[in-house]
């Protein structure tokens, strides 16, 4: 008897879902590679090699190092200002997580919160919250932000707004959905029956269950965002110079494709590896969390 | 399906159709700043010009009468005048517009006719090493940044080995006589074989860059469906009664596993539509693509945002296809 009660102690899912995703060996290293790009892009004042705005036609179209031509001073060569890419990509790795960062992170508070709303107050709110939804899925993503972009004007600050008011949809539909289904459960039930407020049930009870969802969709939405900032930034819609993004490193490389392959491909090159990670470690999390898939 | 629940299905985009104009008319008039001064900035307009074009946007007028007369104006097609142009916003859209709907249909083609064998593959070698590489190609082709990968296919294909154009959409001693604006269909009309074989090398590269990560996208859809329906009871019988195994996964599998395929491509065609102005602006393809990015930088507003609501509305109305093709197909979503 006492043997099967130990058995039976509880593991919580956070820890299960996180040994499980230990074992996903591609999972974990996509995220040493997310976790080196953050860490580049942290210490990027410290350790890039040279200023990314410092300008030098002498080194206009330096090729990197191991190619003619090129030296360890400037390890990817420079672009047509004669900038060391290098740098720039470091610092452009600044801008890109920073949008992803705080869009994904705002707009998930924001949807979290409405979804909740929407979910367990049923009623006007719901109605209210859904069409707005309805309404901003009704555009495709790239047509919004770049509608939006050309009214609002290019600029970081912009830009992350511009992806916020588009981006909250994604978090609100999934917790609004689990809200829906979590009303019914008895625990829920439990904590009405003892007279809890509506804002303890969503907040205290509700919101602990609908996370791990939010943080699965997060984690997916993300690479999808840093595609976006690196696109509205390649039509030259986004942060504007003379700081660095990946995006207008690769528009500002068009012009030399045949003579200097290494400008535009190098930061394209970053943009993959950076969203090609997360989204392995997104696909990890998934497996790992979303217990329907264990079932399946 | 009935007629009643069609109607319904269609007055249920109504008020998204509504919510969808209104945050389009909201995004010009709540711009920071005098919109006319926007537009005039560079130009040398009189005060009475700027006072005319006030009126002729009803910007004097309160903003819930505005927004009832461009509701009006845009059920009727009128957007106003393109100032770059000089011309009806309506008639510039117009004129691009088939361009952009021959490389979208391009595009969407060619990822369904790379998405099914390879989604099929996939399916009937899951979890094989050929399925595990399939996947990962699907990831790899989702995480592609479209204006870059692009940039890859000119510098390959077009500048290195010389195979295709680097951009436009025909060489210019090639051109034919417009009369549907889609420029295969005209060359045809045209009876001109070489102006066709031109506006085909022409549309390769733009319409692979555009169409891949929706291939990507719908290769998984391809081999998540057919993975659900092999393993289902009718297969297993249809294979039990002796059918060949190409018959059983063609006639009977493929069949409804398209069911999610054909709803997602619909589906994706519109976000193509966004896809479609970066892709333009790489190839210096001669769509609305492109004529919005560049109508964005010429302050050429009402163009911006006769577009914006053209891709949204038909992006809407993409997904109400899809909705109905999916309980149209689907045997057991007769409602």
């Amino acid at each position: 008897m006492s043997a099967t009660v130990a058995e039976e102690v509880p593991v919580s899912p956070l820890r299960l879902g996180l040994e499980r995703f230990a074992r996903n060996r591609t999972a974990v290293v996509a995220s040493g590679l997310i976790l080196l790009f953050i860490l580049g892009a942290l210490a990027a004042p410290l350790i890039a090699p040279h200023d990314p705005a410092d300008a030098d036609l002498f080194r206009r179209l330096q090729p990197p190092a191991w190619q003619e031509g090129g030296e360890w001073a400037f390890p990817l060569g420079c672009d047509s200002l004669g900038r060391d890419i290098l740098s720039r990509l470091l610092h452009g790795a600044r801008v890109s997580l920073l949008v992803a960062a705080l869009v994904i992170g705002i707009a998930a508070v924001i949807g979290t919160l409405a979804g909740l709303t929407a979910g367990y107050l049923r009623g006007w709110a719901d109605t209210l919250i859904s069409r707005l939804v309805d309404t901003l899925l009704g555009f495709p993503y790239l047509v919004f932000a770049i509608g939006l972009m050309a009214m609002m004007g290019p600029g970081l600050h912009n830009i992350i707004l511009v992806l916020i008011y588009k981006e909250w949809v994604f978090s609100c539909r999934v917790v609004r959905g689990e809200t829906l289904a979590a009303r019914e459960q008895d625990y829920v039930e439990a904590a009405r029956a003892l007279g809890c407020g509506t804002r303890h049930i969503m907040l205290r009870e509700i919101l602990p269950n609908v996370l791990s969802p939010v943080l699965v969709v997060a984690t997916f939405r993300m690479a999808y965002v840093i595609i976006m900032e690196a696109s509205l930034s390649f039509l030259g819609l986004g942060v504007q110079p003379p700081t660095p993004s990946w995006g207008s490193m690769v528009a500002d490389g068009r012009d030399f494709l045949v003579d200097a392959w290494w400008v535009s491909t190098l930061p394209g090159l970053a943009i993959l590896a950076l969203v090609l990670s997360i989204n392995l470690a997104s696909q990890g999390l998934r497996d790992a969390f979303d217990p329907r898939l264990h079932h399946a | 399906m009935t007629a009643s629940r069609l109607l319904e299905r269609l007055l249920q985009t109504l008020p998204v159709l509504f919510g969808v104009s209104l945050i389009v008319f909201l995004m010009i008039t709540l711009t920071p700043g005098d919109p006319v001064e926007i537009m005039l900035a560079d130009s040398r307009a009189t005060p009475e010009q700027a006072a005319q074009l006030r009126a002729d946007l009803g910007l004097d007028r309160p903003l819930p009468q505005r927004f009832l007369v461009f509701l009006g104006n845009a059920l009727t097609g009128d957007f106003g005048i393109s100032f770059f142009h000089r011309r009806p916003v309506r008639d510039v859209i117009a004129e691009r517009l088939p361009a952009t709907i021959e490389l979208t249909l391009a595009a969407i083609l060619l990822a369904i006719a790379v998405a099914i064998p390879l989604g099929v593959i996939a399916a009937v070698k899951r979890d094989t090493w050929l399925d595990r590489a399939l996947t990962a190609l699907s990831l790899f082709g989702v995480s592609l940044p479209g204006f870059w990968f692009g940039l890859l296919l000119i510098l390959l294909f077009a500048v290195q080995l010389g195979v295709f154009p680097v951009g436009g959409r025909t060489d210019f001693d090639l051109e034919v006589a417009r009369v549907t604006g889609f420029l295969l269909i005209d060359s045809v009309i045209a009876g001109r074989p070489d102006a066709f074989l031109a506006a085909l090398r022409h549309l390769a590269l733009p319409a692979i860059t555009l169409g891949l990560p929706t291939a990507a996208l719908l290769t998984r859809v391809v081999r998540s469906a057919m993975a659900e329906v092999l393993t289902s009871d009718y297969v297993l019988f249809a294979e039990a009664k002796g059918l060949s195994r190409r018959r059983v996964l063609l006639r009977h599998a493929l069949k409804n596993a398209l069911i999610p395929v054909v709803t997602v491509a619909a589906i994706e065609t519109g976000s193509l539509l966004g896809g479609n102005m970066i892709v333009e602006t790489v190839f210096g393809w001669p769509g609305l693509g492109r004529l919005v990015v560049e109508s964005i930088f010429a302050r050429n507003y009402p163009l911006v945002q006769a577009a914006v609501l053209l891709y949204a509305v038909t992006y809407v109305m993409l997904n109400f296809t899809a909705d109905l093709l999916y309980t149209a197909l689907n045997p057991k979503v007769r409602l």
